[in-house]
């Protein structure tokens, strides 16, 4: 066995691991604050998924329409999450993210602009107003680049003053942290591998930031890259954190269904933001018949309202091919189970037929060029084909909302972005995440530096626990009887793909978990063949036990939860049952089993609350809470 | 189903390898990458290769396919004839670290010697703005997905591994083309360190970047040329400073022309003729006369000098009126080779060890 002293070794402050925005954002400010800092990037550097983002931040800057403000902001978050958010990661996303938008042109970004040179802002599903600053289709893009550039700047800095670019914020890329090193409940340091050489690596470090991002690739179409593989999560567990809303994934509406090189690949809603609809094979404009009650007032009845609402947005209701993404999806899947859907199981969207080819090419760019490239589809002659896709996991690591701290035994775990949960509850708004990238990661960066300050010494990494990392990481290239990791991956995904998707029952869900227990087994003897250089079989290997243990945890929860709420839905418990609202799932790992716990929602603060309409509230809160709230409201009085 | 294609596969690492032929299942619709991620699932899962989002977004799947540059997951298998081989190869201007994966290193080395955005001190978050007109021009720019492309395929680097140090190339062209145009960037002197520092003047502008481009960009015609035509102002023309190293007829030579190293002291406009020509064919007696006498090697040179510019102060640089498709020679296009042995300047390297006061100031 190698020895453990040959390991290349590092000490940080902070360690960040992702490179996508929220690990971009956390390491900017850690090392704002003075922190020698470690980004980890499991790929190039500026590849992250964040460039996959194309609507737009959701920020209320009221540039397009003045009305807008935070309070507007909360209210459609928190609606979007049917009320089941942590309501104070909702308060503080819409307070901060216009500042986190302004502070990204400080760094060069370039997003479209008003008339009057302010940002722009445009509309999108389930945001009350205008709201989501974007550059083309290509935000995301633009988010990563900003920051990547931001840090070469900071780098620069540290360039002049210490006369190396990398004195104190440095750059790992290609490589992945298997697992997080602990000195009693501190976390001590992280151990991983370098991609390219196969040669492994420790980080000595008393502050992780987890920004790994989403568990997507856990599923059979999706919108999500290979490196969507629940590290974070699974990380976060076995170093004692805890999980919640695990049971929330959210199907993207329209990702392509055909032709198969762009399946799984997504069709902004900005196609239907700008005028596209969604029809079923007999041609019918389908969405007017899956209009829910609690959205009722706020979309069209017509189709006549609908389409005068793209240009007088104040006299008219919008259309409902705006609702939020989990109604329009499970519209769709209904639509398709009902027979009415395309050859290769989806539906019709079109926006060819509704605006001059010029115009979608002028508002669609990528849109249109990344079709015309990947399929030879063009979408201003002919509609697509679209179904829902696998496209982002709210649930993630359960965080104190205002420092991004994970939650459980382990002290110095810090999340942010997708792979932390609560800020989006039981379904995400378009335009919210990358705006909770920048806030969230933010706070965490700052927060894990602060955390270093006040430590009264340095937590020390125990070589046991790196003997066996090692040797886990190792254990895959000497097994020759194993699996190969690629089939394990194809059963996995088919497994939660059939029985834990969009539409969920019970026989189905406690199927899922016993071959969820058969794949362990197989996973814990997968082989990979080949050495340890660049070695893409040994990496999906590796990664394989983390999609696992997160698909357990997902599988669980989504039996637990016995009602429809957002980005899950029970065929056997179709409605939302606002019991249920009250309740976080709560996963923790006990050895090598997820435990699964509830563990009540915290209370709303009163202004909060006071911010919504008593009808609006009927429809999500128990009798008891509404005579609460009835009470609050004769008080102030 | 499917039917079965014959790919040619580069595998090895730094050490060596060789093309390795596969017979793959293709089904209709797939792209290049898909083919791979077949191959992985199957006889070779070992094969390195980089990819992220499959989508033509990330630009992480570069590869050479068929010879050319190419991202994988937008290569439709379509555009290939049925019984046509697809030979696939990594990018061959980076060094190559195992099968289709390269270490592209050099370019986030010259990213972080590119000065960063210089926000204006006066403006405080939310106070920018800007018309959408005036930052277009960058965010064309901006579109960059990193795929290096244009990086593998300029002949600059491209087989030669030498003039890395000193050129940062297309991608880093059109990031100071970027900031340059950006309507707030407080740096002023964009253009020149581009052409300092960056090594803009090796580009001859034979637009093989914008050709593979993926995200369409113009580079050469957006980027490069804008920021070479107003470079011309300050400093001078690869064209010019070849041309000017050879010896000019019928004017009293300055000083020994330095190779145009950084840091070398140029004084542009003292001297400037109006149209530069290049010593072709000698007619001139007292160059034969010298030639007979073979080549003194620490004779003056005349100084780099600018080039003719029209009216509009721009370089004749017009690739749409030009007479012929080619680019013209970096020589001059009335220069006919082998050059009289009295016109060349070769600098010996001995010279600069020579002591000063034979006219070869450096």
């Amino acid at each position: 066995m190698t020895t453990t002293t040959r390991i290349e070794r590092h000490h940080y402050d902070v360690v960040v691991i992702g490179a996508g925005g929220a690990g971009l954002r956390a390491a900017i400010e850690a090392r704002l604050a003075g922190k020698k800092t470690a980004i980890i990037s499991k790929s190039l550097f500026g590849k992250a998924h964040t460039v996959m983002a194309e609507g737009g931040a959701a920020a209320a800057m009221g540039n397009v329409n003045s009305r807008d403000n935070w309070q507007v902001h909360f209210r459609d978050t928190m609606r979007g999450g049917k009320f089941l958010n942590n309501f104070r990661m909702a308060e503080l996303h819409a307070k901060e993210s216009p500042q986190r938008i302004w502070e990204l042109e400080t760094y060069g970004a370039l997003f479209d602009r008003t008339k009057d040179g302010k940002i722009s802002q445009r509309n999108f599903g389930g945001h009350e107003y205008p709201r989501l600053a974007h550059v083309g289709d290509r935000t995301g893009l633009e988010l990563i680049r900003t920051l990547q550039q931001k840090i070469v700047s900071l780098q620069q800095e540290d360039k002049r003053d210490l006369g190396d670019y990398e004195a104190r914020i440095k750059v790992f890329s290609e490589t992945t942290i298997t697992e997080l090193l602990l000195d009693g409940d501190r976390v001590a340091g992280a151990f991983g591998y370098y991609r390219e050489s196969g040669e492994f690596i420790l980080f000595e470090a008393p502050a992780v930031v987890l920004a790994t991002g989403g568990v997507g690739r856990s599923y059979k179409v999706t919108s999500n890259s290979w490196e969507y593989t629940g590290d974070g999560h699974a990380l976060a567990l076995r170093a004692g954190a805890t999980l919640i809303n695990m049971e929330f994934l959210q199907f993207h509406p329209t990702g392509m269904v055909w032709p198969p090189s762009v399946k799984g690949i997504l069709v902004t809603e900005s196609v239907r933001g700008d005028g596209g609809v969604l029809k079923n094979s007999d041609g019918k404009r389908f969405m007017f018949d899956y209009v829910p009650d609690v959205f009722r007032k706020q979309y069209a009845e017509t189709e006549e309202e609908a389409d005068r609402w793209y240009t007088d947005p104040d006299n008219n209701r919008r259309p409902p091919e705006l609702l939020p993404r989990d109604e329009v999806a499970r519209a769709i899947n209904s639509e398709v189970k009902a027979g009415r859907g395309t050859p290769a199981g989806g539906v019709y969207l079109d926006i060819a037929s509704r605006r001059s080819a010029e115009e979608i090419r002028r508002r669609l760019p990528s849109m249109y060029h990344q079709f015309k490239e990947l399929a030879d589809v063009d979408i201003t002659a002919e509609p697509m084909e679209v179904g829902p896709t696998c496209h982002y996991v709210m649930g993630g690591v359960e965080v104190d909302p205002d420092s991004g701290a994970a939650f459980g035994t382990v002290q110095g775990l810090f999340a942010a972005g997708e792979v932390s949960g609560g800020m989006h509850g039981s379904n995400r708004l378009g335009g919210n995440s990358l705006s909770d990238l920048l806030v969230f990661g933010k706070r965490a960066g700052g927060h894990a530096a602060s955390y270093t300050d006040q430590l009264a010494s340095r937590p020390k990494v125990p070589v046991g626990a790196v003997e066996d990392a090692l040797e886990a990481a190792l254990a895959p290239l000497q097994r020759d009887t194993g699996e190969n990791p690629y089939h394990l991956q194809q059963d996995l995904q088919a497994v939660m793909g059939d029985l834990v998707g969009i539409i969920r029952r019970e026989s189905e869900l406690v199927d899922a978990l016993t071959r969820l227990a058969e794949l362990r087994e197989r996973v814990a003897k997968v082989s990979a063949a080949g050495g340890r250089r660049y070695n893409p079989g040994w990496h999906l290997a590796l990664d394989l036990r983390n999609m696992l243990v997160v698909s357990e945890c997902t599988a669980k929860a989504a039996l637990e939860r016995q009602e429809s709420r957002g980005g899950h839905t029970r065929e056997d418990f179709p409605t939302m049952d606002p019991g249920w609202r009250r309740v976080n799932l709560v996963c923790a790992l006990d050895g090598d089993a997820v435990r699964l716990e509830h563990k009540p929602l915290p209370k709303m603060r009163a202004e909060l609350i006071g911010l919504f309409d008593r009808t609006e509230l009927a429809k999500y809160l128990t009798d008891e809470e509404l005579a609460d709230f009835d009470a609050r409201a004769e008080e102030a009085n | 189903m499917g039917n079965k294609r014959e790919f040619r596969i580069w595998r090895g690492d730094e050490t060596g390898g060789d093309l390795q032929d596969y017979s793959v299942e293709v089904n209709e619709g797939e792209v290049v990458l898909d083919v791979i991620h077949r191959l992985q699932a199957t006889e070779a899962p070992d094969l390195a290769c980089r990819w992220n989002c499959k989508a033509g977004k990330c630009g992480s799947c570069s590869m050479e396919i068929n010879g050319k540059p190419r991202l994988s997951c937008m290569t439709r298998m379509s555009t290939f004839e049925e019984a046509e081989t697809v030979t696939v190869t990594p990018l061959r201007t980076f060094p190559v670290i195992r099968d289709l994966v390269t270490d592209v290193s050099f370019n986030y080395e010259k990213a972080r010697e590119t000065p960063a955005f210089a926000p204006p001190a006066d403006l405080a978050p939310g106070e920018y703005r800007m018309q959408q007109v005036d930052v277009e021009r960058s965010q064309e720019f901006r579109k960059c997905i990193e795929c290096f492309l244009c990086q593998n395929v300029c002949h600059v680097i491209r087989d030669h591994e030498e003039n890395k140090p000193a050129f940062s190339g297309p991608r880093f062209f059109i990031r100071a083309a970027e900031l340059d145009m950006h309507p707030l960037d407080a740096k002023t002197d964009r253009k020149q360190y581009a052409q300092e520092e960056q090594g803009l003047g090796f580009c001859n502008i034979t637009k093989c970047c914008t050709e593979v481009c993926p995200e369409h960009i113009k580079i050469t015609d957006n980027g490069i040329i804008p920021m070479k035509e107003r470079v011309v102002d300050r400093r001078y023309d690869p064209l010019v400073w070849l041309g000017s190293k050879i010896f000019r007829r019928g004017e009293t030579p300055q000083s020994t022309a330095n190779s145009a190293g950084k840091g070398s002291v140029v004084h542009s406009g003292a001297r400037q003729t109006g149209v530069h020509s290049h010593a072709g064919g000698s007619g001139d007696p007292a160059a034969e006369a010298q030639a007979q006498q073979g080549v003194n090697w620490h004779r003056e040179v005349p100084h780099p000098t600018m080039p003719a510019v029209d009216d509009r102060g721009r370089l004749p640089l017009t690739e749409l009126t030009f007479d012929r498709a080619a680019a013209p020679s970096p020589f001059g296009d009335d220069v006919t080779f082998p050059l009289p042995p009295e016109h060349l300047n070769f600098a010996h390297p001995s010279q600069d060890d020579k002591p000063a006061g034979e006219g070869d100031k450096h």
